[in-house]
């Protein structure tokens, strides 16, 4: 017999949350993108358990789309990174500041 | 307790990759170097492409491992080796009084209500195919084959609009990573 269900769900819930901690401490622009890889994958875990469990194709599609998505946003986003740092030769966030009012 | 119950071999899967995983993903958020943080970040995405394969989702862990440890690592790794390792960031300096407490805390909460969610819940019921007519996954097709089928058939215009967003992604990376001409004040900056 294979594993439960919920061990997967449970791994997905705490890589989640590591990626989400990394996410709201850490300031390099960098490090911070891929705590939300992680993310992302932990919810691609999900899917993909759920997918197994209920026996439905729908959510490995769903992880498919997914992983487009993040191929796009990580482009764009070290996209941003780079040009950010052209004028402050910083990666860390906490000196985009000018917003602040 | 656990052997007895479940099959060795999908136990002993499931702790390797739960170990790549978990160990990856905390090196993610705990090194220093960047560089180490991208490799950890593979490390973990490997683990993640076991949990694939041990699901039967076969062609998602290829794609895992040729998409993301391929090509978004590699674009991290260009980008951390084009900046250079901004060695600002320290891990031990906390500039923001009571950031990680506060983010602990919310993390905490958020993945406790989610595993009690989980196991106070009939989610994890194993009831079969939710809009498959019943079939099980596996009828002996294979797995690339369905999720062509799946993903040509049900999902043929969201799989048309990620052909769009690809172009608009790689455009808008061009656009903000181009480095502009330094002449005269008519050139247009990006």
């Amino acid at each position: 017999m294979n594993v439960p269900a919920a061990w997967y769900l449970v791994l997905a819930a705490l890589l989640f949350g590591v990626g989400a901690f990394g996410l709201l401490t850490r300031r390099s622009a960098l490090i911070m993108f891929m705590c939300i890889e992680l993310m992302l994958n932990a919810v691609n875990l999900t899917f993909v358990t759920f997918s197994r469990t209920l026996s439905d194709i729908s959510g490995q599609a769903t992880v498919f789309f997914v992983m487009v998505v993040a191929a796009a946003e990580v482009t764009v986003g070290l996209g941003i990174v780079v040009a950010v740092f052209r004028r402050r030769s910083s990666t860390s966030v906490d000196e985009l500041s000018e917003m602040k009012g | 307790m656990i052997a007895t119950s479940y099959a060795v071999p999908s136990v002993l899967i499931f702790i390797t990759a739960a170990l790549l995983i978990l160990v990856g993903a905390v090196g993610v958020i705990s090194v220093k170097n960047p560089v180490h943080a991208a490799l950890s970040l593979i490390m973990t995405l490997f683990g993640v492409a076991i949990a694939f394969v041990a699901q039967s989702a076969d062609f998602l862990a290829a794609v895992q491992i040729i998409v993301y440890a391929g090509a978004i690592v590699v674009l991290f790794l260009f980008v951390i080796m084009f900046l250079g390792v901004d060695r600002r960031d320290h891990v031990s300096v906390e500039p923001l009084v009571g950031q990680r407490p506060l983010a602990a805390v919310g993390v905490l909460l958020t993945v406790g209500g989610l595993i009690t969610l989980m196991a106070r819940s009939h989610w994890v019921s194993g009831a079969m195919s939710v809009s498959n007519d019943g079939h099980p996954l596996s009828s002996g097709q294979g797995n690339v084959r369905e999720l062509g089928t799946a993903v040509f058939t049900t999902y043929i215009f969201a799989f048309e609009a990620t052909a769009a967003l690809l172009i608009i992604a790689v455009v808008g990376a061009v656009l903000l990573a181009r480095r502009e001409r330094a002449t005269g004040p008519e050139e247009v900056s990006s």
